[in-house]
């Protein structure tokens, strides 16, 4: 279990630090012997601290694993900017557990107060540390659904509760449907759904795709009376191939458009139960907003953009590049904040850009040349050239030519996954599933999207 | 030097290094030092010139991202290019570069080279200073060969300025360092040696330096440095404090300059000239008399230097080991600093006065320091000073204060830390054995040790007990009724229920008259620690048990029983069992008599060189200490006490003595041979003699347990003579070698012509020679019968893997050796590496129908490839020095089979293929030796030193080789000659 958690700053500085059991620290097992409070549990206390800072944030080399094991401690850290969150045990715990609920704690963070930074923290450590109470007990992680913390850690100083609210938050909390607290009344019943994806890519110079996937998530945003039954479809291909089995014609019709997610979780309010035996999604919903799923596919990626890369080196000292990217997608649609980095020598010392469409420009201090495009709509192509002067340096050492990447964001799912309904069932209210109004939005960015040239 | 003046203070470097340190994170100062780099490589990619201050400035920012951890792959050029520059700001920074960056193997480095020269040839200082700093900085190889030469040049050159010959200095010494072999030799060696004289104290300070490292290598070519640096010592010593102005630190003149001097002098003996020896004399007193008086401040710095000075000087005096006075006050001087608050003082007073101790002069009065050593050990603070003062006991230890330092040593030991306990459990040890007067007071002394430090007695301390005891009949009695007492403890530790294990088992029967410790009770007292005990332990009790039978019949019942019981019969360990079932029946099935013969009490033990000194030794390297030094200087105290009280039995030991250690680590090679029918055991322990075994020297618990077991079915001889159950053995497949090969083959030692074999039928003579790692060697086989042999094959073979070590190229011979006809085989011989087995020669024929065949060892070993090399005493004892790790020793030290004469021994020597170096060794009657083994893949060198002693008719040998092995092999051949 987590035996303390630390927040500390890019200096190494702690910000927040909260220790739930005495274990921790080089010299725990001697000094536990002695005593467990006072000025030693400080000491230990401090060592754990000090070792994660002297051992990671101000280590010589970059650490690069998330988890690091010194003096048979454990630190599993995650780092928002420049935040470093940091749990610690001492103990064989699931990592997976630690992990996910690191990135918890940061969503409920954020959900509170913003942006994670050093001068939210300092100005929120009441705050933090309020939270850390509700959702680490004794180390075990314990109910993080932000709008169920919402209901009892507010932020607009001390709410006098009536003992008929708190007997309800004590029975909503421990209840069955802890995300969820009952008489929620809307006077328009409403629903939003984004579906987000980042595509990943690793292009070969000539085309061919090496690898390729998206993650996706879908968030859901909901304004809904009372205790809603929801129920939730998308084009899964094992959902269509088994509803197909009735009509083979519809199987044919829709067979192009399914498609194969490779694996998914869910939000803890959907049925696992259901979804294991019939495959259907259903679940009372938070209020407000939630992910009520995550998803990854490999098949049948749409590509939104495709690069064509040209190096050509022109002696020892100069380099011409040409960059083509084409967008590959319906006409209508319009991509947005398109970015292109073009990594340029080591030893590069002067740079001529010419291009047909948006900026370009040489960041010397990212050793790249970016070219920024702010719109560009589908089955378009656009060009960059650009003449790149070499100083000649003693070491023949050749230049690795790193991958041309790419940012950008497009109105559709590149996985091809398609929402195709989300019913929603109150019994006990008057309200029926055409009453709700429903909203949704694909979302399709890049994530590590890269051509070698 | 110039001032730097305010326009070259590099604003755009100030901006940067700024920037960097404001960075608030790694990713960021990356940015930043990118954003840079592209400035500066458009900078210098750019069409217009740039003038040096920017270049720079440029330069500089490069260097510093360098000294940030980046790499830096350009602005080489731009920084060889500074190096022409006239100002010096612009020279610097490029010279700073260039040491700081630029590698050896650059195609830069001719440029560099070109400009460092046409700086050295200029006619300004500073610029021929900034240039020799380079070299120096960098000292690479390529550099020393560019300007080795003109170093030296410029070092003596008569219009050199003071701060250039510095500099100049320093230089070659740096380069020297690096590269000796670069550094030519010349005549500006004898000039170098005037600087000494300087005006310029700088420049005295950097030739000190430079001529004590030269003066390592050829000590003659400056010996005229002496007499310079002394008059140099003396005109500092007796300056006042404010003669030397720049050179005076903190009221001492000169201190840097008077250690580095002392340091010079201890390169040499002390100055035959009288008048030059008289004024050093009085040097030396100057400062030990000015360390007499108050000191001129309080600072620390001021009593550092002056501390400095006094005990390089008193490593002098100990270095000349000459002048009982100055001894006598140095050691006075540091029995004072004995008491110094300093503890860095403490430490170091205590550190020379180790090697004052050594001292014939001085050892006295180092011993009155004995009660402050001793408060030292127990009170001081710093483990280290703790160190330094047991050692400085050890060191300062003789017959008269033994009992009082032993027993300090003692008390201190239930205290000390456990880092240093086995070092002082062995260092009580070995003084207990060296300086005992009566031996119930060591017998109490090391009893005492493993009492209170049982864990860190290591194995040889507890052997050599039993060996004493065994060896001397008059404290026998005593050390049992001791033993018996230590042992009623109600814990006690392993170690001692060995010694005591093995002490009652031979001579409980002396202590058996007293009622308290009647056999019954010695029994049970030993038999209820058995069940506490490891195996070896428990193995060594039932030996004891077995002996017990034999001492006090009225306990057979009782032991009996014991070795009968489930618990040693059917022992899980293989060993216990083996001995309660063997030593169950032996006490059963053999008479009394029998008895008696098979557990008689062991012989002495042979004298031998202690091997506890042999284990302190070993832990502690080379520079051991005083341990050796006093042996060595002190033969009577070479053997334990042998010298002082020598016993009839210790000296009429008749079998050659090896290292006890040496022993338990490889098996004697020549082990007893193994009786024909190896299966039955109690016959052969009965057939076996007891008596035949011990004299093989096996440690005490091994001898003790081998005279009843059988010898070993493992033993190479045993396996040889098994009859081989293999088919029709092939051609290949050949015999063992004849009984007597080995005699043979010691016989060709140190010859390489004679008649190796010779029987009725055949007559096999040798003739050979070498050179380097080649021979040839010629055998003549003579058929002495009148009948043809037949089918006559000899075959050379390599047995293991000794074809990788040795190549051996033979003729055919003709199948056919008419009688009394001789036939002669050439052989070629290739060395290639070091070996130890030499090749067999199998011969095989038919005689009148029947087969013979016949396997001999080829005389063909290792000293056969020595090539003699003559060297002086001093480069003998140097090499003697380097080849200094235990490992490279062989020592052995063995009885006369001959009689004793130097013609012969030398003839041998020379016929083993050392050159015999005289006037090397002290002592006429020694020998010494030395050469190289010269085989294809290396060369091993060899040093040797034979030292008989006519009156014990032993000689010592030891032989130190830079390979292991070689050294342990040429020893034992070796020392079957004499």
């Amino acid at each position: 279990m987590i035996g303390g958690l630390f927040i500390y700053n890019h200096k190494g500085e702690v910000l927040i630090s909260r220790v739930y059991r005495d274990d921790i620290g080089s010299q725990a097992a001697d000094s536990a012997l002695f005593s467990s409070s006072g000025p030693f549990l400080e000491e230990r206390e401090r060592n754990a601290v000090d070792a994660f800072r002297v051992n990671v944030i101000h280590a010589r080399q970059q650490v690069r694993s998330p988890v690091t094991n010194i003096a048979r401690t454990s630190f599993f850290h995650v780092k928002r900017s420049n935040i470093w969150l940091a749990a610690v045990t001492k103990q064989n715990v699931n990592a997976a557990m630690v992990f996910e609920f690191l990135y918890k704690m940061c969503d409920v963070m954020a959900a509170y107060f913003g942006k994670i930074s050093e001068e939210n923290i300092k100005n929120n450590f009441v705050l933090i540390y309020e939270l850390l109470d509700e959702i680490l007990d004794f180390g075990y992680p314990q109910n993080s659904e932000t709008g169920a913390l919402k209901t009892f850690i507010t932020q607009q100083g001390i709410k006098s509760q009536t003992k008929e609210e708190q007997s309800q938050i004590t029975s909503q909390v421990t209840g069955q449907i802890g995300w969820r607290r009952e008489g929620i009344k809307y006077r328009r019943n409403e629903l939003f759904l984004d579906v987000l994806e980042s595509v990943n890519l690793l292009m070969s110079p000539q085309g061919q795709v090496l690898s390729a996937h998206v993650s996706g998530r879908v968030v859901m945003k909901s304004y809904l009376s009372g205790m809603p039954e929801c129920k939730f479809g998308m084009n899964d291909k094992i959902v269509i191939e088994k509803q197909g089995k009735g009509t083979a014609d519809e199987t044919s019709k829709s067979g192009k458009q399914s498609i194969a997610i490779d694996d998914c979780t869910f939000h803890q309010c959907v049925r696992l139960s259901k979804f294991d035996s019939e495959r259907s999604i259903s679940f009372i919903p938070p209020d407000g907003e939630f992910e009520l799923m995550r998803y990854r596919t490999t098949k049948d990626i749409i590509l939104p953009f495709r690069v064509i890369p040209l190096v050509r080196e022109v002696g020892r000292t100069k380099l011409e590049v040409k960059v083509v990217i084409k967008s590959n997608f319906k006409p209508s649609l319009l991509a947005q904040k398109i970015e292109v980095r073009i990594p340029t020598p080591l030893n590069t010392s002067g740079v001529q850009v010419i291009c047909m469409k948006g900026k370009a420009k040489y960041k010397a201090s990212e050793n790249a040349i970016v070219w920024k495009i702010k719109r560009m709509a589908g089955m378009k192509e656009s060009q960059i050239s650009a003449e790149i002067e070499l100083l000649p340096t003693n070491d023949k050492k050749k230049w690795a030519r790193p991958p041309i990447s790419m940012n950008f964001e497009v109105p559709f799912a590149p996985s091809g996954l398609k929402v195709r309904y989300l019913k929603v069932f109150e019994p006990k209210l008057n309200y029926s599933d055409h009453d709700v109004i429903k909203w949704v939005r694909y979302i399709g960015r890049s994530g590590i999207y890269e051509t070698r040239c | 030097m110039p001032a730097v003046s305010k326009g070259d203070g590099m604003r755009g470097l100030a901006v940067f290094i700024s920037d960097i340190r404001n960075c608030k994170s790694k990713e960021a100062e990356i940015k930043r030092i990118n954003k840079e780099l592209a400035n500066i490589r458009s900078k210098f990619k750019g069409d217009k010139a740039l003038d040096g201050y920017s270049k720079k400035k440029y330069v500089c920012k490069l260097l510093f991202i360098f000294l940030l951890g980046h790499d830096i792959d350009f602005g080489h050029m731009e920084a060889v290019n500074l190096l022409s520059s006239n100002k010096y700001t612009e020279k610097q920074i490029g010279y700073l570069f260039i040491s700081v960056l630029v590698n050896s193997n650059s195609e830069l480095i001719r440029l560099i080279n070109n400009a460092i020269k046409n700086d050295l040839a200029s006619r300004n200082p500073t610029f021929m200073c900034l240039a020799l700093h380079c070299i120096a900085n960098v000292g690479s190889r390529e550099m020393g060969e560019a300007f080795a030469a003109d170093i030296p040049r410029i070092l003596v050159a008569g219009d050199s300025m003071d701060s250039v010959k510095q500099s100049a200095a320093l230089c070659l010494l740096r380069l020297y360092k690096a590269s000796p072999d670069l550094v030519p030799m010349g005549e500006w060696t004898a000039r170098v040696v005037h600087l000494l004289n300087d005006q310029h104290m700088g420049v005295v300070t950097a030739a000190v330096s430079l001529i004590t490292c030269l003066c390592k290598k050829n000590p003659d070519d400056f010996k005229t440095c002496i007499s310079l640096a002394v008059s140099r010592l003396s005109r500092i010593v007796s300056s006042a404090s404010t003669d030397l102005q720049d050179y005076t630190y903190y009221f001492v003149p000169a201190p840097w300059l008077s250690v580095k001097l002392l340091r010079l002098l201890q390169c040499y003996p002390p100055p035959e000239d009288a008048a030059v020896k008289g004024r050093l004399v009085e040097c030396l007193e100057t400062v030990l008399n000015k360390a007499q008086e108050p000191p001129k401040s309080k600072k620390v710095q001021h009593s550092n230097a002056k501390n400095a000075i006094l005990f390089e000087t008193i490593s002098l005096i100990i270095h000349y080991d000459s002048e009982p006075n100055l001894l006598v006050r140095a050691c006075n001087q540091l029995g004072q600093f004995l008491q110094h608050r300093e503890t860095n003082l403490r430490y170091l007073a205590l550190e020379s006065m180790c090697t004052l101790a050594s001292s014939e002069f001085s050892h006295e009065a180092v011993k009155t320091h004995i009660d402050t050593v001793i408060n030292a050990l127990k009170t001081e603070r710093d483990v280290s000073v703790r160190q330094r003062a047991a050692d400085l006991l050890y060191a300062m230890c003789d017959r008269s204060n033994a009992k009082q330092i032993v027993s300090e040593m003692l008390r201190y030991l239930e205290t000390a830390d456990y880092a240093i306990r086995e070092e002082i459990v062995l260092k009580v040890a070995i003084l207990a054995e060296k300086y005992a007067v009566d031996y119930s007071w060591y017998v109490d002394t090391i009893l005492n040790l493993i009492r209170i430090a049982g864990d860190y007695v290591s194995e040889e301390v507890w052997y050599r007990v039993l060996q004493i005891v065994t060896n001397r009949d008059d404290v026998q009695g005593y050390a049992a009724k001791t033993v018996f007492e230590a042992l009623q403890a109600p814990a006690c530790h392993e170690n001692m229920v060995k010694v005591g294990g093995y002490i009652l088992g031979e001579f409980g029967n002396l202590i058996a008259g007293d009622p308290r410790s009647s056999p019954p009770v010695q029994f049970s007292l030993l038999h209820s620690k058995f069940h506490l005990c490891s195996v070896a332990t428990r193995a060594l009790l039932l030996s004891t048990y077995i002996k017990f039978i034999n001492l006090f019949p009225e306990t057979k019942a009782t032991i009996q029983g014991v070795l009968r019981a489930g618990s040693q019969l059917r022992n899980a360990d293989v060993e216990l069992q083996q001995r309660a079932v063997e030593y169950l029946t032996l006490s059963s099935v053999a008479s009394t008599d029998v008895l008696a013969t098979v557990l008689e009490e062991m012989p002495p033990f042979p004298e031998r060189e202690s091997s506890i000194l042999a284990k302190l030794k070993r832990k502690k390297g080379p520079g051991a200490g005083s341990a050796l030094d006093d042996s060595r200087r002190d033969p009577s105290s070479n053997d334990i006490n042998g010298g002082v009280e020598p016993t009839p039995s210790t000296v009429s030991t008749p079998s050659p003595s090896a290292d006890l250690l040496g022993l338990r680590a490889a098996p004697p090679p020549a082990a007893a041979p193994a009786p024909a029918g190896a299966g039955n055991l109690l016959v052969d322990v009965f057939s076996d003699g007891p008596a035949a075994q011990p004299s093989l020297g096996p440690t005490p618990e091994e001898a003790f347990l081998s005279e009843l077991e059988p010898p070993a079915p493992e033993s190479p001889m045993a396996l040889l003579a098994d009859p081989a159950p293999a088919a029709d053995p092939g051609p290949e497949d050949i015999g063992p070698p004849i009984p007597e090969a080995d005699e043979l083959l010691n016989k060709f030692v140190c010859k390489n012509n004679g008649v190796l074999f010779e029987n009725q039928l055949l007559q096999i003579g040798v003739k050979s020679e070498f050179r380097q790692n080649l021979g040839r060697m010629y055998l003549f086989y003579g058929n002495k019968t009148s009948v043809q042999f037949q089918n006559f094959t000899p075959t050379v073979v390599h047995p293991g893997d000794l074809q990788t070590h040795l190549a051996v190229q033979t003729k055919r011979v003709a199948a056919q050796v008419d009688g009394g006809a001789q036939v002669q085989q050439v052989l070629n011989i290739e060395c290639l590496r070091d070996f130890l087995t030499p090749p067999l020669l199998s011969v095989r024929f038919r005689y009148g129908g029947t087969p013979q065949s016949l396997t001999l060892k080829l005389p063909v070993t290792i000293n056969k490839f020595f090539q003699p090399t003559e060297m002086a005493a001093q480069d003998f004892f140097q090499r003697w020095k380097q080849l200094s790790l235990p490992l490279q020793e062989a020592q052995k030290i063995f009885k006369a089979n001959h009689p004793m004469d130097a013609e012969v021994t030398k003839a041998k020597l020379l016929g083993f293929g050392s050159a015999l170096l005289d006037n090397v060794d002290p002592n006429p009657e020694n020998f010494v030796g030395a050469g190289i083994i010269q085989t294809k893949a290396l060369q091993v060198g060899c040093l040797l030193r034979l030292e008989p002693n006519a009156q014990a008719q032993m000689y010592r040998l030891t032989l130190r080789t830079s390979k292991e092995p070689v050294s342990r092999h040429l020893c034992e051949l070796l020392a079957q000659q004499f």
